[in-house]
């Protein structure tokens, strides 16, 4: 038997599923490394193996996703804003989804990465798990914020994450600008086609440091109210 | 009077069956959230709330009691008849209780406090008449019902502001917790004092003056902070806690001062809602023992022993499972809120019982809460619920007194060979 309806008024609070969804996208975008490590190498199992790994969890953070949005019914009252977890979730959501469509794209045309940019292209996927883990940090702070009350003191704290995380995009900018310029050079020795895609995955690579730091700055208006 | 030796059978049985269901199943929302944080196990749980109901109960519940027994009925008129106040009685308990047993099986939202009242009203309206009822006083008891929840949310808001001010929200909460908390642990255990000296200790023998009082609060709360400051000392900060939670460490001294609400609000419990089973009980014995209507008679101490005894047993028997329960389903609340929330509703109840005001602790609790709630305390509440709690006032009122009607109807037809009303 129930006993008691007083327990009832206590919802199921969605900071830790919030936090568990962003541990699997890290996790998820994590897997570039060594998935590029394949790719330089060519190994060309180690390329399957690792891409199965990222759309699996790729998967298993939009599962995680649905199971918070179902879990959010309108008569909860939270500390933190419905629309602000939600709008939260999707751009974590989408860090992975960059991370998938890299490594969908390097596997669907067989490509390989030029030489001459391996090193380069290593740093800047380097930089960009860097990216997704500092705003998982940030987010694993939400349940600090809830228990001071958003007081100022934590909230100077999360802000200096958040500082850091923008220096570390930046860094993903000026390491994508290098890469350009690095293929331009390459150019003539390359299949025109090849040189297109190339650009593009310099491109959506650099996207997930993008979003790792859309996913801070939907965190800090969440501050800000 | 014929059939006495009945009439007091049957209200030491209702009574006891009555305390009974309070302690298998109302107990249970007064100590879940000390065990929902984890500050109490269970084995403490029931060991604080049978130590600190008892005592509530039998030291502090003389005043809702008479509230219960003569507060709500002008026993004049039924002079003459004074059997018919027993029925009314005997019924108001034995629905109070079914409801109760019902409803709590069921898990509906209803609260002890308000079927024994309305089923008094109901069988003294129908029974002897809407003239019998005292309308003002009534009312009063209804408006508490109202304020009581508002007035242990504020109080909980400010409480719990207080704590973040101090406390959780500074550069060094740890170093700030162990200042402090003492002070919450010296208010809980001076105000507890404080309000059963003042209203609660007359039946003991002890009289005491306001100052005398008040000097013993003081120095109740003193006892009471020196020995959480010992508690707090024992605790060894574990720096390897904080690293998934940086409040791991904070919210263990947060964990002792609950013990304390814990404490403070079994007490409340007792002093307030033993009231619901020992207040018509007394007031059968008065009528039986004097054979009129007696309003001065003074309360018997072994009738509170009676409640005291059963919420007790409700809970060696039964309650203990429903507070494993409850306490499993709100693990979300931790310490820092829970005392808010305890310290904030257990206040509440004392002043209230202090007043003679029979209120519903639950409900009081739950303003509580909401009260952590709005100060953006707790991860999520469910406002469905709070107003579901809200609707059941409107239920429970007219549930306890028809069935109170019926019993009453029922006990008259088996007894009653007096005149006709």
């Amino acid at each position: 038997m129930s006993g008691s309806y007083f327990s009832a008024i206590f919802g199921k609070s969605p900071v830790r599923p919030l936090q568990e969804h962003m541990e699997k996208i890290l996790s998820c975008v994590s897997e570039l490394a060594p998935f590029t490590k394949a790719v330089l190498a060519g190994k060309q199992e180690a390329i399957a193996t690792h891409h199965r790994n990222i759309v699996t969890m790729e998967n298993e953070a939009d599962a995680l996703k649905k199971e918070l949005r179902l879990r959010l019914p309108s008569t909860l009252f939270m500390p933190i804003d419905r629309r602000d977890v939600l709008e939260v979730l999707t751009m974590q959501d989408m860090v992975a989804g960059s991370a998938r469509d890299v490594a969908g794209l390097i596997v669907g045309r067989e490509m390989k990465i030029p030489k001459s940019m391996a090193k380069t292209y290593k740093k800047l996927i380097k930089r960009c798990i860097d990216a997704s883990k500092q705003a998982y940090i940030a987010i694993s702070e939400l349940d600090e914020l809830i228990e001071t009350g958003f007081g100022r003191v934590e909230r100077k704290r999360v802000g200096r994450l958040l500082i850091k995380l923008d220096v570390i995009e930046q860094n993903t900018d000026d390491l994508q600008v290098q890469l350009r310029s690095e293929l331009f050079n390459l150019e003539a020795d390359l299949q025109p086609v090849d040189v297109m895609f190339l650009y593009k995955v310099i491109e959506s690579t650099g996207t997930i440091a993008d979003r790792a730091q859309r996913v801070g700055s939907r965190l800090q208006l969440m501050l800000a109210r | 009077m014929e059939f006495s030796l009945w009439y007091l059978g049957l209200a030491a049985v209702f009574g006891l069956f009555m305390a009974w269901g309070i302690g298998a199943n109302d107990v249970a929302n007064a100590m879940a959230t000390s065990v929902g944080s984890k500050a109490l196990t269970i084995k403490q749980a029931i060991l604080v709330a049978a130590v600190f109901e008892f005592a509530g109960a039998f030291l502090a519940g003389g005043q809702v009691t008479s509230t219960i027994r003569k507060g709500i009925i002008d026993a004049s008129t039924v002079e003459g008849n004074p059997e018919l106040l027993i029925f009314g009685m005997l019924a108001a308990l034995l629905s109070a209780a079914v409801w109760l047993l019902v409803a709590s099986r069921k898990g509906w939202p209803v609260s002890t406090t308000h079927s024994i009242v309305g089923a008094i009203v109901g069988f003294a309206v129908v029974g002897i008449g809407v003239d019998s009822v005292y309308w003002s006083k009534v009312s009063t008891i209804a408006a508490s019902w109202v304020v009581s929840p508002m007035l242990s949310g504020f109080l909980a808001f400010f409480i719990f502001m207080s704590v973040q001010k101090l406390i959780l929200a500074t550069k060094d909460p740890l170093k700030n917790a162990r200042k402090y908390v003492p002070v919450y642990i010296f208010a809980v255990g001076f105000i507890l004092a404080l309000v059963t000296m003042l209203k609660g200790l007359k039946h003991i023998g002890l009289d005491l003056s306001y100052l005398q009082s008040l000097m013993i609060a003081i120095v109740s709360g003193l006892m009471t902070m020196s020995i959480g400051i010992f508690a707090i000392k024992r605790i060894k900060i574990d720096p390897d806690l904080d690293s998934d939670f940086r409040f791991t460490n904070v919210e263990r001294i947060f964990g002792v001062l609950m013990v304390f609400t814990a404490c403070g609000m079994a007490f409340a419990h007792g002093s307030n809602d033993v009231a619901n089973a020992v207040g018509p009980v007394a007031a059968i014995v008065s009528i039986v023992k004097t054979g009129v209507v007696a309003q001065k008679s003074s309360l018997a101490t072994w009738i509170l022993l009676l409640g005291a005894v059963g919420i007790v047993l409700g809970l060696a028997t039964y309650g203990w499972r429903v507070i494993r329960t409850v306490g499993k389903n709100i693990t979300e609340l931790t310490p820092s809120r829970g005392f808010a929330a305890e310290l904030a509703a257990a206040s509440t109840v004392v002043i209230a019982s202090g007043t003679g005001l029979p209120i519903s602790t639950t409900h009081t609790l739950v303003g509580a809460v909401l009260g952590v709630g709005i100060a953006r305390g707790i991860g999520a509440l469910n406002l469905r619920v709070v107003r579901n709690i809200m609707l059941s006032w409107i239920i429970t009122l007219p549930a306890g007194g028809i069935l109170a009607i019926i019993f009453f109807f029922l006990l008259k037809g088996i007894f009653y060979n007096g005149p006709v009303v």
